[in-house]
């Protein structure tokens, strides 16, 4: 298919892997930011054509994987209420909250619909004045121009029964909060093409600067991955900090215009919550003042709610920091598996754990 | 008194209730994964078990008089019930009619049973029965008997329908999983996942340039051009629900055998695999209603391929990859690029990435 199976061609990924492993002389470990692009590391086995001293480190960019507890809880209660029809993306569904899940929540009598377009929702609650819409905000800086539109296109048609369930958060202060930990042995990073493609590269030069660490923005195909990589390498050898574009297909410097300024008509910065990671200064987005008729959280009573369980074994705030690999938790493949997840990147296909229990590591299929 | 009390207090300890992970029934308990196996090893199998049942076929063969009968059935639900390239009518015929002819068996006879929710235009249960007619001719088996009951609006979705099949198995015919040895070859008769995204297209509301037709068909006359070709085929499935993934790894566990396929021998049409780049489904895990798995002797594979091509509903066969002397009943595959990953079970239905 044109425009995929160039990007799939083994030939150019091997001459680069080649180049690769001719660049490299010491160990070091490059953290691919989204979880689009640990998908494809582990569905390609990319890993498996990198010298061994290229360590790849699956970073926390998998929204449902970092959506706090709280908000799924939230979620939950207002999918239980019978006045409401929770909207969500489909692999929110079965992110476990402190007690169950969507799905679970859906067999327990709760009105839970999968849409693919926030706008979806907009148009459910057009079609259903009797009902009031949530929509469970989540995603990054990609899938918030669409959920913005949805609030303005709710305010100019007069819609009064559409709400957000505000998840949204951004990617760079999550980065920041990653290089600014002591502990971190990140050297390069691959930025999350398709969030440039909305916000574009200045606020990545600013950390590429700061923190003295390449940046190289890119895209989602095996060979967008393995020349992302040795375009961080050679930044690597020659010492250069700075943002490089490799999604350049998509990819202006200076972002989507259009898309920034829907954003910020309707959201604003607010600290946020990463599940498994803790609060990040100004990391999400919430509905400003001029929309907050239309937050969830301010129109809905919720019950108060248990402090977030503890996740007992699960290591994933361990493993979205890239301080462990999902095979070195004592869960993995036993107590945790895709079918009952412990935590959340069990449960997307871009969650490390569950990328890595499809592709890589099977344990036995035992159905007791 | 007290022995009715002690009694239940056996049966009761007799029957618990089996430990799963959820106390409702899930959607995805029937999506055709991880968890509709759990539901059917952990509930069903348990309490039904009997030597024919265990062996977890698509269908059951019987042994009457010395003649061999396969026997299976099927519940359609689809929605939406008119679909490019079929209704549930045709669905329900084909169905059965596949689920036989995978048994080597010749199906003869089905039974069909409609749920029809009240409210639904009796032309578009014509239609439904026109095509069910129309499909039973094409495949040359009868409509016997049936059962009609409507429910309340609101208790049904339009229409839910059953069909249970009969057929004869051939004489001297044995495919199992069980003949399966190393290097025997896979064969499939066509392009995959072409149902699944027509439903999910229809259903969505999507537009592709090109419409994308179900392959939803009956696999009978195919199947019996391949028996007659070869006395090597080891055996025969038909990937529906959860796909060709889902049907390679049952075919590993009950074979014993690791499987490795080839990612660039998979026929797929480019609408169907840039529909699912679109919706962020893996084709290897999408339905097929008219494909058909075929392991055959590497000595036979050639002969076998060719027939299928010369078949109407095998023009566009293709081997895509071969039993392994591995014994982990692990399904691979070989990548584009080259790399090999695994090809797991799906575990519940497959859900729409967000980006």
């Amino acid at each position: 298919m044109k425009f995929l199976d160039e990007y799939r061609n083994y030939k150019y990924i091997f001459a680069l892997t080649k180049k690769i492993d001719q660049m490299v002389t010491s160990p070091l470990s490059i953290m691919e930011i989204c979880g689009g692009q640990t998908h494809t590391i582990l569905k390609y086995d990319l890993e498996s054509l990198l010298p061994d001293k290229v360590s790849l480190i699956h970073g926390p960019g998998c929204p449902v994987c970092v959506t706090p507890v709280e908000l799924i809880d939230k979620a939950i209660e207002l999918a239980l209420n019978p006045e409401v029809i929770l909207t969500s993306f489909g692999d929110m569904l079965r992110v476990p909250g402190s007690e169950g899940d969507l799905l679970l929540a859906k067999a327990n009598g709760g009105n839970v619909k999968i849409v693919y377009s926030p706008l979806e929702a907009v148009n459910l609650a057009k079609e259903n004045p009797e009902k009031k819409i949530v929509f469970f905000a989540i995603g990054f800086e990609t899938t918030v121009p669409a959920i913005a539109r949805s609030v303005i296109l709710a305010k100019n048609n007069g819609i009064k029964n559409y709400y957000l369930l505000c998840a949204n958060m951004l990617v760079p202060p999550a980065i920041e909060a990653l290089l600014a930990n002591n502990q971190s042995k990140i050297r390069g990073i691959l930025a999350a093409g398709h969030v440039c493609t909305v916000m574009g590269l200045e606020e990545y030069e600013q950390i590429a600067e700061k923190y003295q660490v390449p940046i190289v923005a890119t895209g989602f195909e095996p060979l967008d991955i393995i020349t992302g990589i040795s375009m961080v390498v050679e930044m690597i050898s020659k010492n250069i900090n700075t943002v490089q574009n490799e999604y350049s297909r998509a990819i202006r410097k200076e972002g989507n215009q259009n898309a920034k300024k829907l954003i910020f008509e309707v959201f604003q910065r607010v600290d946020r919550e990463w599940r498994g990671i803790g609060t990040i200064p100004k990391s999400g987005l919430h509905l400003n003042d001029k929309y907050s008729d239309y937050d969830a959280e301010k129109i809905f009573e919720f019950r108060s709610l248990p402090k977030g369980k503890k996740e007992g074994l699960c290591i994933a705030g361990e493993i979205l920091q890239g301080f462990r690999k999902p095979n070195e938790c004592v869960a993995f493949g036993n107590e945790c598996k895709p079918e009952h997840p412990l935590g959340a990147p069990m449960v997307s296909s871009e969650g490390a754990c569950a990328a890595y229990f499809r592709y890589k590591f099977k344990q036995a299929r035992s159905f007791t | 008194m007290e022995q009715e009390k002690n009694t239940s207090n056996k049966i009761n300890l007799s029957c618990p209730l089996p430990i799963t992970n959820y106390d409702k029934i899930l959607l995805a308990h029937g999506g055709g994964g991880s968890l509709m196996h759990d539901l059917i090893e952990k509930l069903f199998l348990r309490q039904f078990e009997n030597p024919i049942l265990n062996t977890l076929h698509d269908g059951a063969i019987l042994e009457i008089d010395g003649l061999k009968i396969a026997f299976t059935t099927d519940s359609f639900v689809v929605d939406p019930i008119f679909f490019p390239g079929g209704n549930i009518g045709s669905l329900a015929v084909f169905g059965t009619i596949n689920d036989l002819s995978v048994c080597g068996a010749k199906p003869l006879y089905i039974s069909v049973s409609f749920i029809i929710e009240e409210g639904l235009p009796i032309e578009e249960l014509w239609e439904i029965v026109q095509s069910m007619k129309n499909s039973a001719e094409l495949a040359n088996v009868k409509i016997v008997t049936g059962d009609t009951k409507v429910v309340e609006r609101g208790k049904g979705d339009k229409i839910f329908i059953n069909t249970t099949g009969i057929g004869i198995v051939r004489p001297n015919l044995n495919i199992s999983p069980k003949n399966c040895k190393p290097n025997d070859i896979i064969i499939i008769n066509g392009r995959i996942a072409e149902h699944g995204i027509a439903i999910i297209s229809k259903r969505q509301g999507f537009e592709f340039e090109t419409e994308i037709l179900s392959d939803s068909a009956p696999l009978n006359g195919l199947v019996e051009a391949i028996l007659e070709t070869s006395d090597k085929v080891k055996m025969m499935r038909d990937p529906t629900r959860g796909g060709l993934a889902s049907v390679l790894n049952e075919i590993a566990i009950s074979s014993g055998f690791d499987i490795m396929i080839e990612e660039c021998a998979i026929p797929i049409s480019e609408e169907v695999k840039g529909a699912c780049e679109i919706l962020g489904f893996d084709p290897l895990y999408v339905a097929n209603e008219g494909k058909l798995i075929v392991i055959v002797a590497p000595e036979d594979a050639e002969k076998v391929l060719q027939a299928m091509k010369n078949h109407p509903y095998g023009k566009d066969s293709a081997i895509i990859g071969k039993v392994m002397p591995e014994t982990n009943q692990t399904v691979t595959l070989k990548t584009i690029i080259g790399t090999t990953r695994i090809i797991d079970m799906l575990s519940g239905e497959q859900l729409p990435r967000i980006c």
